[in-house]
């Protein structure tokens, strides 16, 4: 099985490779279109800030890339937000793939929410998934972020932070999750390798 | 739940954890990949690493530790000591660390802190501060602790989040290795002031000091060494215990 990892203008790409490592497979760090189509899977990772992300990806055609794509694709962290339709984050204009908009954390009371949403967060309201099959408990995992996806119709498991919001989405041939579950212990482990047995 | 943080710290040396460790199964008490893999295997929620090498000419070795370490575990950690460039953070992000620390480097240069955030985002840029208070006023120290500066612990703290500064690892010099508890209410000041995480450090004792400082200290997460590494609090028991306290803690 040959898995591309899209190189772009993120951090925290490495982590996600060592993890696949981690997990017994070959990965490739690549921006070259050609590789990214004929892999089997297509992770999607990133931390970092959506607008320049975006313009990126423009400027290599990796957008296009994204669309086009028929392979099982996850998107990770930044990844999701990007995969989504707009976000707050300097008004960018985001994939599309899902017909979701990405806000900002907005605190009620700064004492007690603090922004970036950093730690471990529990996945709530789990939906029938295939990528979410068999995750051990407590659901945990590791977040790190400041804007959120909005609760939606592709929405398959939330967390709650100030209010419900999106942890996992699913479209399609596309799946995304706001946390790292590259950093996510045994829970997140499980959910990369549901994803790469789809 | 958003659930507070419990961080065991590792002093490294030339690539091997100095302190003594009182682990049964480790094989090799100095090596930090496999004390790291049992502190993530424990339910530790993040670790550190301190590196106190003296030399400039170590710091490949700290690299090289760092890709160990990440390809060995799957839980976040932070790297800290010696940073004082943006080129620094480069060679340990890429190495694998998901976050760094700076201390005396920023206090000497607090625009690279800015530099950093910018380059790397606020997510990994943790700000450690040294604190002593003397005479009632809280004053930032550098150098490990030794050296005192004018820098008002608290005017510091808020001027380091408004740089850009992602966490905040706030340290007491009056009750590091005391074991006597955390440094709770200028915790809860500084936490109560800030939008961003503070991490406390310095007075772990036993199970009840972690309660303070969650409740009381209003900290978002709790650093400690030796208490974990002389095994005189488990991780594992340390967790059922705020867990029964009421305090939200990842399982």
């Amino acid at each position: 099985m040959k898995i591309a990892v899209i190189k772009y203008n993120a951090g925290n790409v490495q982590s996600v490779l060592y993890a696949l490592e981690r997990l017994g497979v070959d990965a490739v760090l690549t921006d070259d279109p050609e590789e990214i189509h004929a892999a089997d899977k297509v992770i999607f990772p990133g931390q970092g800030e959506a607008s320049s992300a975006m313009t990126y990806l423009k400027a290599r055609q990796l957008d296009q890339v994204i669309k086009d794509i028929r392979q099982p694709f996850l998107g990770v962290c930044l990844g999701l937000q990007l995969l989504c339709e707009h976000s707050e984050e300097n008004d960018t204009e985001c994939l599309g793939i899902f017909p979701v908009k990405v806000k900002r954390f907005i605190p009620e009371n700064s004492q007690e929410f603090k922004v970036p949403h950093i730690g471990w967060n529990e996945l709530e309201n789990l939906a029938d998934n295939v990528l979410l099959k068999d995750l051990p408990d407590p659901k945990f995992l590791y977040y790190v972020h400041s804007y959120y996806a909005e609760l939606s119709e592709a929405t398959i498991a939330t967390t709650h932070y100030i209010h419900d919001f999106t942890a996992i989405l699913h479209r399609d041939n596309y799946w995304a999750i706001q946390a790292h579950p590259e950093k996510s212990s045994t829970v997140g482990e499980k959910l990369l390798s549901n994803f790469l047995s789809i | 739940m958003l659930t507070k943080r419990i961080i065991p710290c590792l002093d490294i040396k030339d690539g091997r954890t100095v302190k003594g460790v009182n682990f049964v199964q480790l094989r090799d008490a100095g090596d930090p990949v496999e004390l790291a893999k049992i502190y993530s295997d424990e339910g530790a929620d993040e670790l550190v690493f301190l590196d106190i090498t003296a030399t400039v000419d170590k710091r490949k070795t700290l690299a090289e530790l760092v890709t160990k370490v990440a390809k060995a575990i799957n839980i976040p950690f932070t790297v800290g000591g010696g940073i004082s460039t943006v080129e620094d953070v480069k060679v340990l992000l890429a190495a694998g660390a998901d976050k760094i620390s700076i201390n005396s480097a920023a206090v000497k240069n607090p625009g690279v802190i800015d530099e950093m955030a910018r380059e790397f985002g606020s997510q990994c840029v943790v700000v450690a501060i040294d604190t002593r208070n003397v005479d009632g006023i809280d004053f930032v120290h550098t150098h490990g602790g030794r050296k005192a500066t004018l820098l008002r612990t608290q005017a510091w703290a808020q001027e380091v989040a408004d740089r850009g500064a992602g966490e905040i690892l706030l340290t007491s010099m009056n009750h590091d290795g005391t074991k006597a508890g955390f440094a709770n209410e200028l915790t809860a000041e500084i936490s109560s002031a800030l939008s961003i995480p503070v991490i406390a450090s310095g007075g772990a004792g036993n199970m009840p000091h972690f309660k303070d400082v969650f409740t009381f200290g209003k900290a978002d997460a709790a650093l400690a060494a030796s208490i974990f590494h002389f095994k005189e609090i488990g991780i594992p028991e340390l967790k059922e215990y705020l867990i029964g306290e009421g305090i939200s803690i990842r399982k």
